[in-house]
């Protein structure tokens, strides 16, 4: 009977790598394949319960939220921005906010979504770009300063829709 | 051959993290407004119910194409899935991703049909500036 003993200079059994190398590259290319840039995406939070039509305390005027109007043309951009019936801003956000930061600069709460500050009530023509009134919450709820977010105001709600 | 190996089984690792197999909350007809203040959320909303309003006035939610009107019969499918778990329509939050274009009229006729059924959180989301 023949045994085989190991020579000098045998480096053992050598594992087939070709077999993993293949399944590996094959798992590397369905990745590569399937894998897709999506851009970061984020949200604005609104808590807006349906309105209670029972008779309650009267507000206390305090309380009151801004109001914010957005007037369309007949295209749907943007015409005209009014806060609280009687402060006409043009179409221009970066005055609605310096107005924002002087209104409410520091009276925000810390802690976003502690439901307590300042509420600002968004009433838009019905054919509004939606972009424009993400462009108002922005103008509204926060300034940006270097990677920082001030925020502003936190608690957003809708008026009733105005149909056309 | 060990290096590149070592270099393949990163790669693989580094695509398996980023891999986004969650087809729910992607619609390519849904071209979303863009804000510099949009942050990823922190924590992962609780219960998220993701509508997507396209552009041609349609909305869809799970892959399934309605209307306004018609929203109303899968969001009783969804209260439903809410009760088996024991929550109700104020702990869900609704995830509206509207086109730019879409009129701001119809996003909130959206919410108002869902204010109906009871939800009371809304997410309206939005694409980071510049990305």
């Amino acid at each position: 009977m023949k045994i085989r003993s190991s020579q000098p200079g045998d480096k053992g059994a050598e594992l087939n790598m070709t077999s993993m190398i293949d399944v590996v590259f094959l798992l590397l290319i369905f990745f590569v394949l399937t894998f897709k840039i999506v851009a970061q995406e984020g949200d604005f939070n609104i808590r807006m319960p349906l309105a209670d039509n029972a008779a309650g305390p009267p507000p206390d005027p305090t309380d009151l939220p801004f109001k914010l109007r957005l007037r369309a043309d007949n295209n749907g951009q943007l015409a005209d921005i009014i806060l609280n019936d009687n402060l006409p801003f043009g179409t221009d956000w970066e005055k609605l906010r310096a107005k924002m930061v002087e209104l409410v600069g520091g009276a925000a709460p810390k802690v976003s979504g502690a439901g307590e500050g300042p509420e600002i009530e968004i009433d838009l023509d019905y054919n509004l770009r939606y972009e424009h009134v993400i462009e108002a919450i922005t103008a509204t709820t926060g300034q940006k300063r270097g990677n920082d977010v001030v925020r502003l105001i936190e608690r957003i709600k809708f008026a009733p829709p105005r149909r056309n | 051959m060990t290096s590149m190996i070592d270099m393949v089984f990163q790669l693989i690792a580094f695509f398996t993290v980023l891999i986004n197999f969650s087809q729910d909350e992607q619609n390519d007809r849904v071209r979303l407004p863009e804000s510099e203040l949009a942050r990823p959320a922190e924590s992962p909303l609780e219960s998220p119910i993701t509508l997507h309003l396209i552009s041609d006035n349609s909305i869809e939610l799970g892959g399934v194409p309605t209307t306004i009107d018609g929203i109303g019969v899968l969001l009783n499918v969804e209260l439903q899935l809410l009760k088996t778990k024991g929550k109700t329509a104020a702990d869900a939050n609704i995830i509206i991703r509207a086109d730019r274009n879409m009129s701001g009229g119809r996003v909130q006729d959206l919410i108002k049909k869902c204010q109906e059924m009871g939800f009371e959180k809304f997410a309206l989301r939005v694409k980071e500036l510049g990305a």
